[in-house]
């Protein structure tokens, strides 16, 4: 009985395949961007444990000196001399095709057997490693990132990604480093040594590096990347829930039947059951390799994104888990059942008597749709709580999933009460007629334009945010980069002769002195700047007291950024304490966006004086009008400076907005992505109903309207409707725009961008939009013209 | 002539080295200084480094009596090589081996440093050979202290000489094959030895006599020789013997050796002359060793056993190799130490 049944359930998507492929699609799409987002995720975290590892010695803990400054090589000697058996390294970036790329500069011939580094070498790598010009070792991908550097590049499998292993003196070469970064402390330690604090008293025993603090940096970007990947899902599950639920419904008289004939309501919903996990895990393989797909092409991006944020290195490679092929089922599964929820339990409900015709599941009464409006009012109060109440950022995301889902729920009503709207002011029978059948209509449509809605107004918030951005990120480069040309000196000596060099020539010199520490228990970055006008000229504050710069050239006073103000609520008028002891107060807040830590500007005096330690190499210079390359010759001249140890300040503003363009790539591309999506919702839709439609038509050209006639009407429904959905999702994106940039971007980055409206970027994606439900409404409206006019006489002839 | 180096350059080069003999020792100088015949010593500067040369060491081995009634044997060994020829003091690396031999088993410890920052390096005066916390150091080279650790033992000693520098070869001129292969060699084989040494158990007072060797060369073996075993002998009737055997690939040997009066005047011996043959192969990790052997002299009435104190004298640095303690028997009595490098370690089947 079992096989018959089915066989009689089956042939209903034998007669439909194309709903089998919406169902299928909906399905495979959702669990595309799901699954890529995921391997995205797992890619990167693992790319930070494995650097982690390599970096942070694996476990080997080590010495540093304050301030991250560097280790003389006398220092390393004494020690070695003491009987401590350390290792130093140098630990920098270079610059590689498509971004940075990590350096570590290790000893062959110290480097303790248990640090992760030794166990990359092998006694064959040493002669190449040591030899003048030395070999660098990276993994084949890296590798392939570092064709300025030629053949001296030697892939190796096995490497942490995104890192190049050399010799310390090419590191030293290749970075400019005076001095070692660090010194790995051997875990076997000889029988007798000299007290630590008597053969290094400035060094301090520093933990390893984890892959911990990596992920708390990048934790925000990762979540970005989930909400995406989740409300791609969710409007793929708009499709699968209208295709089930279609299909459901058409087979109504099928269901009706085989219960008339005796088939129990729980073997159906087995059956039905059965039959929708073959489906889901079909349609969860299809997408799990698509997913792989938009994963792998988005990766490279992606590491961009991570390499120029948070230094962190992550590589173009994507290798998959079987932990990750599941999930992607499990998680087809889990949607399927979901979507298909509501249809199951009707099938299990319905009485065996039921009436056959197929009653528009479409048709949902009014109270369907105000109980829906019920659920968005729900939806918006969870979320004006998350706002109120709620902190952090998933307290952000919980307001953004709220409004969006408000939104879409909300929307058949007020798009029936549009539609009524119009109506009312009809003044021809068939106008009328379109306005009522419209609405009638609405309801099938809903779910997918709800899904029109969510990716519209995702495509406008998100795109607000991201210009808005762009923007405040361009404004704020020009005026923060005020020197014409920046010059790192090798040490503090030459430091001291550039700058004597620099003054004779130049209109100013703006000296770039920092150093770190700890500040408010968070490792903090400490500038000194100079008493000089352009500050005052140029110097973006968001907040401050009065004569802030007059007070800074006096030394009373200290700037801190915005992330470092409102993640410890810091406010001008407030002390803060730095490192060695002193307090001070705080003058201004200033905006520094693409930083992830905290810094605080103090001016250059009370550095030097406080912190002697303070690196004193690099310069801005005021050149004036056009004598940057005269200059930038003179110091080539005078000092032999290489070419990376001057940038003008055109390419460091090209090299910052590149990576924002890349940092926003990816959204970019998932933007798109939801929005196609969003279309095969609605081409899906339209088809499916057009099918269902002929019964109310046939009326129509009964009465005289021509095929033609009414497959315009029906085409010019579509646009309405698209167009109607469009014009609502514009204030719920600009909503979910000020969302991103007053809250979840003060939570993930700790900076609040001042929003900006761009109606010509709405005006292009209404185009599109409108593009998308003219090439969706087309083929129903091609197919109905092309009808033959027996098919709508035999509406009247069938008894249904 | 105890050239380990061999092994030191090996951990340098490339596993292809294998296929040309013992790899450095046994290429061409390309651009490193080579030894010259007419060349004599002169002291205190050539106890310092010859940084033209390729390779080069200060090696001393002592065997001591401890105030517990034990013997104990001592090496202390810096090595010179470098990694590109001019001299350059960043392009040179250091390397140095130190061991114990004691009842309980024999320790070793190895340290690595680069050149040129002052982690490692020789000063001839005053004279401090050191390589981290390890040194050799005194106002000349025949009064030094010697110090070395490893994670749970160490040894400080005091060298005092009483004879003289002693040149090997002709004036020091050493020949290695007859190809012509040579380095410039001598030794130091009469230090009195005082200190102690410090063991997991607690320190042991010791005494005893000391040898030291001091090479510098370019490319003092042959592609074709494939190892060596090497004996300084103090004979109780105050001679010292100094021998060596190059094993070549197709089973002979080129042996030589210098025989030493109690006043330290040195008699070449002619290749040949000596003889070394071995009595008992042991197996040391895995390979096979002779670590018991007969020598003969007939030109000195000499006929001895000359026996490791322990078959596990296993060095376990880089490139391993044995050297350790030996017990001299038969017409001479005596004892001094061994050294054996280039036995093959099992094939492995992987």
């Amino acid at each position: 009985m079992i096989r018959t049944v089915l066989s009689a359930l089956l042939s209903h998507w034998r007669r439909r395949p194309f709903q089998l492929v919406t169902l299928i699609l909906g399905l495979a799409l959702a669990t595309a961007l799901w699954s890529g987002v995921q391997a995205i995720n797992a890619e990167a975290r693992k790319s930070y444990a494995a650097a982690a590892d390599v970096l942070g010695g694996g476990g080997v803990s080590a010495l540093t000196a304050p301030a991250a400054a560097p280790i003389p090589v006398e220092t390393y000697v004494a020690l070695r001399r003491a009987g401590w058996l350390v290792s130093p390294v140098i630990d920098g970036w270079i610059e590689g095709d498509r971004g940075r790329v990590r350096l570590l500069g290790v000893d062959p011939f110290t480097l303790p057997e248990a640090s992760p580094a030794a166990g990359s070498l092998d006694t064959d790598d040493l002669a190449g490693l040591v030899a003048a010009g030395g070999d660098m070792l990276a993994d084949p991908v890296t590798a392939g990132r570092l064709s300025a550097f030629g053949d001296r590049v030697v892939p190796r499998e096995g490497l942490a990604s995104g890192l190049v292993l050399t010799d310390l003196t090419v590191a030293a070469e290749l970075t400019g480093q005076q001095g070692y970064s660090r010194l790995l402390i051997d875990p076997v330690q000889p029988l007798r040594q000299a007290p630590l604090d008597e053969a290094a008293p400035d060094l301090a025993l520093s933990e390893p590096q984890t892959a911990d603090d990596l992920g708390r940096l990048t934790d925000s970007f990762h979540l970005n990347l989930t909400a995406f990947g989740l409300l791609s899902f969710a409007v793929g599950l708009f499709i699968v829930n209208g295709a089930v639920g279609l299909a459901f419904e058409q087979r109504r008289s099928v269901f009706r039947t085989l219960r008339a004939l005796g088939v129990p309501a729980g073997t159906l919903v087995g059956l039905l059951t059965i039959e929708l996990l073959i489906f889901a895990v079909i349609a969860g393989a299809i997408g799990i390799l698509l997913g792989y797909i938009i994963a792998a092409s988005l990766l490279p991006d992606v590491a961009a994104t991570l390499r120029g944020l948070y230094d962190a290195s992550v590589e173009g490679t994507l290798t998959l888990s079987p932990a990750w092929w599941l999930s992607g089922l499990v998680i087809a599964c889990l949607g399927t059942a979901l979507a298909a929820a509501g249809g199951l339990l009707r099938v299990a409900r319905m009485p065996p008597l039921a009436p056959a015709r197929p009653r528009a599941w479409a048709m949902v009464s009014g109270r369907a749709i105000r109980s829906q409006l019920l659920l968005a009012g729900l939806c918006l109060a969870l979320a004006c709580l998350a706002l109120v109440a709620g902190g952090g950022l998933a307290g952000g995301f919980v307001l953004l999933g709220g409004v969006l889902l408000a939104a879409a729920l909300a929307l058949p009503a007020v798009l029936s009460g549009l539609v009524a709207l119009a109506g009312r002011s009809a003044r021809t029978a068939l106008s009328e007629w379109f306005w009522a059948d419209t609405r009638q209509q609405l309801p099938g449509l809903s779910l997918a334009l709800m899904a029109l809605m969510l990716a519209l107004s995702a495509n406008i918030g998100v795109g607000t945010m991201v210009s808005s951005f762009r923007q405040t990120f361009t404004g704020w480069l020009d005026q923060r980069l005020v020197s014409d040309l920046y010059v790192s000196a090798r040490d503090d000596a030459e430091g001291g002769r550039l700058r004597t060099f620099l003054e004779a020539r130049a209109e100013g010199v703006l000296p770039i002195w920092n150093t770190e520490g700890d500040i408010l228990g968070a490792p903090t970055e400490i500038y000194g700047m100079a008493d000089h006008p352009i500050y005052a000229r140029t110097w973006p504050l968001l907040a401050s007291l009065p004569e802030t710069w007059a007070r800074m050239g006096r030394g009373g006073g200290v700037l801190v950024n915005e992330q470092l103000a409102r993640r410890e609520d810091l406010s001008p008028g407030d002390l803060l304490d730095l490192p060695g002891g002193f307090r001070d107060e705080i003058l201004g807040v200033y905006s520094d966006y693409g930083n992830p830590l905290g810094q605080v500007v103090i001016p250059l005096q009370v550095l030097t004086d406080r912190y002697p330690e303070a690196e004193r190499t690099d310069f801005g210079v005021l050149v004036g009008d056009g004598g940057t390359d005269d200059l930038r010759r003179a110091l080539e001249g005078e000092f032999g400076l290489p070419a990376d140890a001057m940038t003008d300040q055109a390419a460091l503003k090209a090299f910052s907005l590149s990576i924002f363009e890349r940092t926003f790539a990816v959204t970019g591309a998932l933007n798109v992505l939801t929005l196609g999506v969003a279309g095969v919702a609605i081409l899906t839709s339209l088809l499916t109903l057009a099918s269902m439609r002929l019964p109310q038509l046939a009326p129509l050209w009964a009465l005289g309207l021509t095929r033609g006639r009414l497959a315009r009407i029906e085409f010019l429904r579509a646009l309405v409707l698209a167009a109607l959905t469009f014009v609502l999702s514009v204030p719920v994106g600009l909503g979910l725009a000020w969302i991103l940039l007053a809250v979840i971007n003060v939570e993930a980055f700790g900076w609040r961008l001042p929003m900006f409206v761009y109606p010509l970027q709405w005006l292009w994606l209404g185009l599109l939009s409108l593009a998308a439900a003219a090439l969706a409404g087309l083929w129903p409206a091609v197919q109905l013209a092309r009808r033959p006019p027996a098919d709508l006489i035999r509406v009247f002839t069938h008894e249904r | 002539m105890n050239a380990r180096a061999f092994a030191f350059v090996l951990s340098l080069l490339p596993l292809a080295g294998f296929a040309q003999g013992f790899a450095g020792l046994g290429s061409d100088a390309d651009g490193y200084a080579l030894p010259d015949p007419a060349t004599r010593f002169v002291f205190p500067e050539d106890h310092g480094p010859h940084p033209d040369f390729r390779i080069e060491w200060w090696y001393v081995t002592a065997t001591l009596d401890g105030a517990d009634g034990e013997t104990y044997g001592v090496q202390w060994t810096l090595f010179r090589n470098a990694l590109a020829p001019g001299g350059d003091p960043d392009r040179q690396v250091w390397m140095g081996h130190a061991a114990l031999s004691t009842p309980d088993g024999h320790v070793s410890a190895e340290r690595l440093a680069r050149g040129g920052i002052g982690q490692a390096g020789v000063e001839a005066e005053p004279f401090e050979a050191w390589i981290d916390e390890w040194r050799m150091a005194g106002p000349t080279l025949s009064e030094v202290t010697l110090t070395a650790q490893g994670a749970d033992w160490a040894y400080d000693l005091g060298l005092d000489a009483d004879g003289p520098f002693v040149p090997q070869g002709v004036e020091g001129f050493s020949v290695k094959s007859e190809a012509g292969q040579a380095s410039h060699y001598y030794l130091q084989p009469f230090y009195d030895v005082t200190g102690t040494i410090t063991l997991p158990s607690g320190p042991v007072e010791v005494s005893g006599e000391a040898w030291l060797d001091r090479e510098w060369s370019s490319q003092p073996l042959t592609g074709s020789q494939t190892g060596w075993d090497w004996i300084s002998l103090h004979l109780d009737d105050g001679h010292r013997l100094m021998g060596y055997r190059l094993r070549e690939a197709d089973g002979g040997a080129y042996t030589v050796g210098t025989w030493i009066a109690p006043d330290g005047t040195p008699d070449p011996l002619e290749p040949g002359e000596l003889t070394m043959t071995p009595l008992r192969i042991a197996e040391v990790e895995g390979r096979e060793v002779p670590v018991d052997w007969q020598i003969t002299l007939p030109e000195r009435d000499l006929d001895i056993r000359v026996e490791a104190l322990r078959d596990d004298s296993w060095m376990r640095t880089r490139i391993p190799y044995w050297e350790g303690p030996v017990a001299v028997t038969g017409t001479h009595e005596g004892r001094g130490y061994l050294e054996m490098s280039g036995y093959a370690p099992p094939r492995q089947d992987d």
